[in-house]
Formats: C-alpha cells, structure tokens, sequence
C-alpha cells in the first residue's frame, strides 16, 4: 500500500487518540507534529483518568482483599495508610507512562510542542508554547483534532470551594476525607467513591436515575450494587442535589430524594462526576468550515473527517462513547484515511468497562438496547456461582451472558459482572468482530479452572446443556 | 524550466490510450487533483489528473490523439513547487460520470483477478486533494456504528470489501449463520463485474450496426468523439429497446385544485430548502400507486424466469444537465413526505448538474418519472429504464374546457404518459395504474386512503 510521505500532518492533543494517531502517522512517513499542553504526550487518560485511576483502584483491592481475607483464615491488622507515599507512587505510574510516550515521541521524530493551538485557517495554526515561550504560525497538510473532554459542571452546583471536586481533583488524593459525597452514580463516580471508601472514607453516593450505570444492563449492575450498599454509607437513587454551601466545617448540601431522611447534610468534600464535554471550543475554529453540534460534538464521517477536508477529529471531541480505545483506534482510522487508504471506522463492538470491584464490562448489543429496538435475542446467562474459579476467589456473585440472535446463533453482545471483567470481555469483543457463532466459543476449549471459561459454559447453555449447570429434561 | 506534467503510469500493460476529451486550456489555472483529461484505454476510460499546481502555458496533445505513458501533456507557466509524487489510491468518487463507473469496474476486476495495487490500479487523484466529505446520517454520533446492523463478516474482510469497493451488507455471506469470508467478497466482486461488462457488451455483440454512407459526399461534417454520459445513455437505451416490448399508454389528470393546494404549500417546501413541483407531487402519487400496483415496481429475470417484486420504493428522476441525461435516484419514497421529497429532489438536481453525484445515487431505482413540462408538448413515449418495468413522463400541463356540471369550465390539465414493459404488464392493468395516478393527482387524499 502506498503512503504520502510528503505531508505535514499535525494533532492537536496527545491523549490516547492523538498519539496514536501522531505514530501512525509518524510510521507511515508523514512530518508529524504534536501538540499538548503537558510535558509529554498521555492526555487526561495517562494524567488525570484511566491510568492514575486503576493504580488508585489496584491498592483500594489490596485493601479489601486484606479484610475479606479473615474470611479465610487470614488476619491482618488494620492498614496504616502514608498518604504521600501512595500519592507519590501514582505518580510514579503517570511519569513512567508518560515519559515512555515522551521517548516514542522522539524516536519516531515527532516534533512534540509544549503549548496550545489555535486555527487561522484550515491548514494553519497558531501554537503557543507554554513551557519553551513565544509564538509560532505553522502550516499544515492535514489537521486532526484531538482535544478531548473535560468532566461537566452544573451550572446551579457550582461554589467556589476546595471541597468540592471534580475527578482531577479527586485523584490528586490530597487527604482522606471523612466524609465524601459523591454526585453521579456512573463509572467514575462509583470507581473514585470505591477508593476513598476503602482508605476509610464514609461515602456517600447520589445518583438521579432510578439505578446506578444508566444504560448498562440491570442484571449486570445488581452484584456491583449490592457490594457497593456494604463498601459506602448510603446510595440514593432518584435523587438530586438541590444546593450546595461552603461551610467552615464542610460543603451543606440539600439532597431531594424520596429515600433521604436527612435532606440537609455536612460533607467534607464533594465529588462531582455528572458526566463530560468534549473540548471543542478551540480558538479560530470558527475560520474553518469544522461544524460543531448542539451537544458540543465535531461532526465527523466514517473516516472522521470534518465538514472542512483538511481537517479530522477523532475521541472524545468527536463523539460518544468518550472512551480511549475507541479514540485510539478512531486516530488510526484518520492516519490511515489521510494516508489514502480505503478505511472507515466500522467496529461492530466498543468494549466498555467499569473497573469497580466487582468490575461490570460489556460489548455489542446490550439487553437494554435490544429490547428498545424491539429486536428478538436469545440471553444465555451463566451464574459464576457454578465457576470453579470464582468459587477459589470467594466471589461467586457474578455473572457472564451472551446475546445470541436466535436465527444464526450469531453472538450479538456480550456482557459480564465480576473480577476481571475487563479482561475477559476482550474474547467477547473478538468472537463479536469476528461474527463468531455461540457453537465457535463453545467449541473452544478454555483454559480450567480460569473465570474465562464462563464464556464458553454460557455459550452451552444457549444449547440447553453446560457441564457445570445440571437442567433436568423436561 | 517550466514544470511539465507527463502522462504517468497507467497500470499494467497500458502503454498508451486515446485522448477522448481534454479538460484544460492554456492560461488556466490548474490544481493538483483537478481532472486534465479523459483517456480511454482497451480496458477503461480513466479521468487523468494533475498531479502539479500552477497557470497552464501550453498543451501538447489533442483530442482524439494516441498519448503514450510519458508524453509531456501540458507546460506550467514560471517554476511552481512540485506537487506531491504519489498518486491517490481509490478514493471516493467526486466526478461522476461513466468513466467514473468504468474506471471503478477496472480496479475491481484487477484486484478481484489477484493483482497487487500498484501493478493494477490507474493512477486516480493525487493525495494532496482532500477527499469529499459525506457528512453521516446521524450527525455526532459515531459513524458507521449506529446506521446499519453489523455486517457479519471479520475486520479483515470488512476492509478488503471497502477496498474493492463492494458494499459488504450487499454480500450474501456463505458460512455459518451467514458469516461473510473473503472469497465471498471476491467472488461478488467478480459478479458485479461480469454482470457490468455483459451489460456494456452484449449489446455490442448482438447487435450489428448498420454500415453508414459517407456522409461528406453531400457537405462538409465534423466528427465528435462520443464521449461520458452520452455514450452511456445510448448505450443503455439501446439495451433497454431491445430487451422490452414497449407500449405507452396516455392518460389526463384534472390538477385545478391541486394546483391551489400547491400554492398554497409551496412556502413550507422553500422553508425546507425544496420547490413544490409538480414532479415532487407525482414522486409521492407513484409511490402510492407502486405499493397498490406491485407488479410496476418489479423486474423480470428471464434466464431464471422469475418476476422480482422489489419491497422497497425507489424512483428515479430524469436530470436534464448540459453533459446530458442524468437519473438520480430518491430512496424510500414511501417514507418520506411531499416536503422532504421536493427539498431532496432540489438537492440532487443541482449535484447532478454539479457534477457531484455518485454512482450509488443513481443506482437501486425501481421506477422512473420523467417531466418535459417545463419545456412544453402535450404527451411523448418515454423508454422504460431497464431492468425497471414502467416509466411515467409528465408533459406541459394547460388551462382546457372540461364538460362539467352540464357546462364547460377551464381546468388545468396535465398529460401522462406511461410506457411499460409489456412481457409483465398487461394493456388493462396500465390503463387502472395511469387511472389511479390520474385521480391521486385530482384527489390527493385518494393517497391517504389507499397509498
């Protein structure tokens, strides 16, 4: 396949979405130049996101693993926590992480600026170097746009006060708090709450619709609720946040929901995890023809290529879902389309995964969606209560099941609840990508005794007959 | 030195073509990407473009002249920066015209026969030309997710459909639960192109044409080489004569009150960016009489001797453009209201007087409306757009003295005129379709009703 070698391609944010897609380029020959506002590459997922998150999520397992683990015969005495040593190991992850983005920078010979772009024109831009100083005006072949999200503040919620967090602010750990409300049961919400309730904090969680991860399937979600009910002090659902007031012993907070006794309570701090917006007010955007949606998305096709030709947009600026591995592959696409290659970003799957313990991920067709589309699917469940595996880690409250068109047997979604949930979506992710039929993951001997083989055993139940499961004919 | 641009590689075994029309002129400005002339090879016609930028001095060669690979075609003015080397791959198309087509078969018939890219594929536009933006359905969400089902088919195969340029939900997949492998790709390819190339030649081969008098014995003539859609359209309507046994059948419509109706409605349709036309009515009117009359929004597959009734609702529109005839097609005609019918159908008409329309959108139809009104007459025959099996040609519509209530009154009156392949229509089920389309136009509620 030929390439360009000639052209100057520049992205404008080096999160997950805009190295990948600056590498790509990078390797296909292209002059690439990457601009961020940090010192290296890694965006808000290797700062302030993913990454500093699951190290923060590793220990908080630790922690509960050493308490279930008297269960087991096994006693330890309570965890001393040093905060800035756990601080300084996060950290540590960020740096090695970014700084090895910073060194594959270097060794694909992409010019890495230190600043912030703005647009005077479709092939031109203004970078402003923060760390080095000065202007410069550069002009490009192609653009692509790069620049993420940024978590949401309501507007009616917003006080001026140092209790009162966003996620940045959360995983900056700057103290355990006694007390910590947080609103917005999605993902992060409940993976932050989960690791300030395991160093101690009292947690409390508000979330506004009738169940916590809206859009996730309820079956899945059960477990983690139920777990979650022990780990934080309370869990309100339909419930809102009606104000909040700094307070010299914390942020007063009137909570309205039929479940709350207490409408007025004192917290120390506050999380405020309601969702995100893309990043998508870049200066002189508008002397481009880049068209930007109501919500705040970049209008972008298959090849995510905005209204202007010049100019791509891929992550969290340019649509849901907001997740890195979808941006990842999504700055591949573009690289590739830029580069003259057919392509389209076509994924029949986009795994999501919340890393709560127990960890909820799913891919494809969820239950949800299926029953909204009126579509006709076959959910074979496998309770992990039957998996050997699960029962050796004490956690049988899981759950795998596949969604099967009923006409080709073909698997349409996958979806799992419990430890390692993440990982083992990724086969479900393949046998999706791969149309794989119920009869190819059933047919695939799984390693025993590993929690991967509930894949393979909710595959037989939808043949009626599963080793671990006895059904009693009919 | 002024900057020349040769003629560059071609493809495999292609050492030369014939020059069938040149697209530029001396003094012009030229951009890399920008079309310089259409050259017809034995296997296709490609579109050559330029892969310089700069003000054209002087061109070298002529229509009509052979031009091998490495002839100076044309010489820039001064000395611009050179362009980008490596040529674009495939892209999606922007001109569309038969070569477009011709040119598209060729890369599919290359690569479906095994060949690598670089030995198959003519050069097509230069990287540096940004291609086409199609802006997706639903706009901010991810594209290419939510629109359709998945296809059943792996990555890998999904990408080699994209390459070949076959729509991969088209493909009939030959594995279990209808999984799609990569030789059923290629192999709908390769069926694709066959039954393109059968459709360009058998005409050829069957019908002989008669030997012409030397025409300059009786004055002075210019020969034009026959070129894009012009040759296309003689090409197909040949095919379609001689394929269905036409009959037209010739019908009025009373339009005085819809004629008031349309006035009236008139602005919502410019509110949406479309004209109230008559023809936008008539598309609604047919679509409702195709869903009544199935048997007109068919075709005929003689070798299986099978009908095909086609579940969905396409109609095609004839175009007239300054390069010729041209049909865009609009979808679902059923689904979509007067309002967005006419805004639709002013969209398409101006890209296909642009040049911007795509093959695929003029592709699928199931039927066809043709309007002449606009330029007069008071009925024609019109040829059915084969493999479709009826065509409706509306003619000038005119104030004239209608017998009613015991006196003459003037209504407006539109003439129909319905040609319709007579080996699956019948004389009387045409004379009831024209009817009904004739009292859908005199009594639009007649759609709500039946349609």
């Amino acid at each position: 396949m030929t390439t360009n070698s000639n052209l100057r391609v520049a992205v404008i944010g080096g999160g997950p979405g805009g190295y990948a897609a600056a590498f790509l380029a990078a390797d296909l020959g292209m002059k690439v130049t990457l601009i961020d506002p940090e010192v290296n590459p890694g965006g808000v997922c290797l700062y302030r996101g993913c990454i500093p998150s699951k190290a923060l999520l590793h220990v908080a397992k630790l922690l509960e693993e050493a308490e279930q683990a008297k269960n087991w015969g096994v006693e330890f005495a309570a965890p001393k926590i040093d905060l800035t040593k756990l601080r300084g190991w996060k950290e540590s992850v960020v740096k090695k992480l970014t700084g090895g983005l910073g060194q594959l920078s270097k060794q694909r010979a992409v010019t890495f600026i230190q600043g912030k772009a703005a647009f005077l024109n479709s092939t031109t831009l203004k970078v402003t170097k923060s760390a080095a100083g000065g202007e410069e005006t550069l002009t490009f072949d192609r653009i692509v746009i790069a620049t993420g999200s940024r978590p949401t503040v309501v507007p009616s919620l917003k006080i001026d006060s140092p209790r009162l967090m966003d996620s940045t602010g959360a995983l900056d750990l700057a103290d355990i708090p006694k007390t910590l409300l947080v609103i917005g049961g999605g993902y992060i919400g409940l993976e932050l709450g989960s690791v300030y309730a395991t160093l101690g904090t009292k947690v409390t969680c508000v979330e506004m619709m009738p169940g916590l991860l809206p859009g996730a399937d309820r079956d899945l979600v059960l477990p983690l609720h139920k777990r979650l009910e022990k780990l934080f002090s309370a869990i309100f659902l339909n419930t809102t946040v009606k104000s909040l007031k700094d307070e010299k012993t914390g942020i007063r907070v009137t909570l309205d929901g039929a479940d709350v006794k207490e409408k007025e309570q004192v917290f120390d701090r506050v999380l405020m995890s309601v969702g995100r917006r893309p990043n998508s007010e870049i200066p002189g955007l508008d002397k481009t023809k880049v068209k930007v949606n109501a919500k705040g998305f970049i209008e972008i096709n298959e090849q995510r290529q905005t209204a202007d030709p010049t100019i791509y947009a891929i992550g969290d600026v340019a649509g849901e879902p907001m997740l890195a591995h979808k941006a990842m592959h999504e700055g591949r696409t573009a690289v590739e389309a830029i580069a003259g290659h057919k392509v389209a970003f076509e994924p029949n799957a986009i795994p999501a995964v919340v890393f709560t313990d127990p960890e909820i991920a799913w891919a494809g067709l969820t239950e949800t969606q299926a029953k909204e589309q009126g579509r006709e699917i076959k959910v074979a469940k496998f309770p992990w209560a039957a998996s050997g595996r699960a029962i050796t880690l004490d956690r049988p409250e899981g759950l795998t099941k596949l969604l099967i068109d009923p006409k080709t047997e073909r698997v349409l979604g996958v979806g799992i609840c419990g430890p390692g949930a993440g990982e083992l979506i990724a086969e479900g992710v393949l046998a999706i990508e791969m149309c794989a039929l119920a009869a190819d993951i059933g047919m695939t001997i799984h390693p025993h005794p590993t929690l991967s083989e509930t894949m393979m055993e909710a595959a037989e139940i939808f043949y009626g007959q599963a080793t671990d499961i006895y059904r009693p004919k009919k | 030195m002024a900057t020349e641009f040769k003629l560059p590689e071609l493809g495999e075994n292609i050492e030369s073509g014939d020059l069938v029309r040149l697209l530029i002129k001396p003094g012009a400005n030229i951009a890399e990407g920008q079309p310089v002339m259409e050259l017809e090879t034995d296997k296709a016609v490609v579109e050559v473009p330029s892969t310089v930028n700069g003000v054209v001095r002087e061109v070298k060669v002529k229509e009509g002249q052979k031009v091998k690979v490495g002839a100076v075609i044309f010489t820039l003015e001064g000395g611009p920066a050179p362009a980008v080397e490596a040529p674009r791959r495939h892209e999606p198309v922007e001109h569309v015209s038969g070569q477009q087509a011709a040119r598209l078969s060729f890369q599919l018939a290359m690569r479906a026969e095994g060949k690598t890219e670089e030995q198959a594929l003519p050069p097509d536009q230069p990287f540096a030309a940004p291609p086409a933006f199609s802006m997706p359905v639903q706009l901010g969400k991810v594209a290419g997710t939510e629109q359709r089902d998945p296809a059943p088919a792996a990555p890998h195969v999904r990408r080699l459909a994209r390459e070949l340029g076959v729509d991969i939900h088209g493909v009939s997949g030959s594995g279990p639960g209808g999984r799609i492998s990569e030789d059923d790709v290629k192999l709908h390819a390769k069926n694709a192109l066959a039954a393109a190339t059968a459709a360009a030649q058998a005409p050829r081969a069957v019908f002989v044409e008669p030997e012409l008098p030397d025409f300059s014995k009786w004055g002075k003539t210019e020969r034009v080489s026959m070129r894009g859609v012009r040759r296309k359209t003689a090409e197909h309507l040949r095919q379609a004569w001689n394929t269905i046994p036409h009959v037209t059948q010739q019908d009025r419509a009373d339009i005085t009150e819809l004629e008031q109706l349309r006035g009236r409605f008139a602005p919502r349709a410019e509110e949406a960016g479309g004209k109230m036309t008559v023809t936008a009515i008539a598309l609604k009117v047919c679509a409702s009489a195709l869903k009544v009359f199935p048997q007109f929004n068919a075709s005929i597959d003689m070798g299986k001797e099978e009908i095909i009734y086609k579940q969905y609702i396409n109609i095609g529109v004839a175009v007239d453009t300054d390069r010729g005839l041209l049909v865009p097609v609009i979808r679902d005609v059923d689904k979509k209201n007067i309002v967005e019918l006419a805004a639709e159908m002013t969209q398409l008409s101006k890209k296909a007087r642009d040049r911007k329309l795509s093959p695929e959108e003029m592709e699928g139809g199931t039927f066809t409306i043709t309007n002449l009104g606009g330029i007069g007459g008071t009925g024609f025959s019109p040829i059915v757009n084969h493999p479709e099996v009826a065509i409706l040609g509306l003619s000038r519509s005119r104030m004239e003295p209608e017998w009613v209530n015991n006196k003459f009154e003037p209504r407006l009156i539109l003439p129909l005129s319905l040609s319709y392949d007579h080996r699956l229509i019948d004389g009387a089920d045409a004379a009831r379709f024209l009817r009904w389309i004739a009292e859908a136009f005199e009594q639009p509620f007649l759609l709500s009703v039946q349609g």
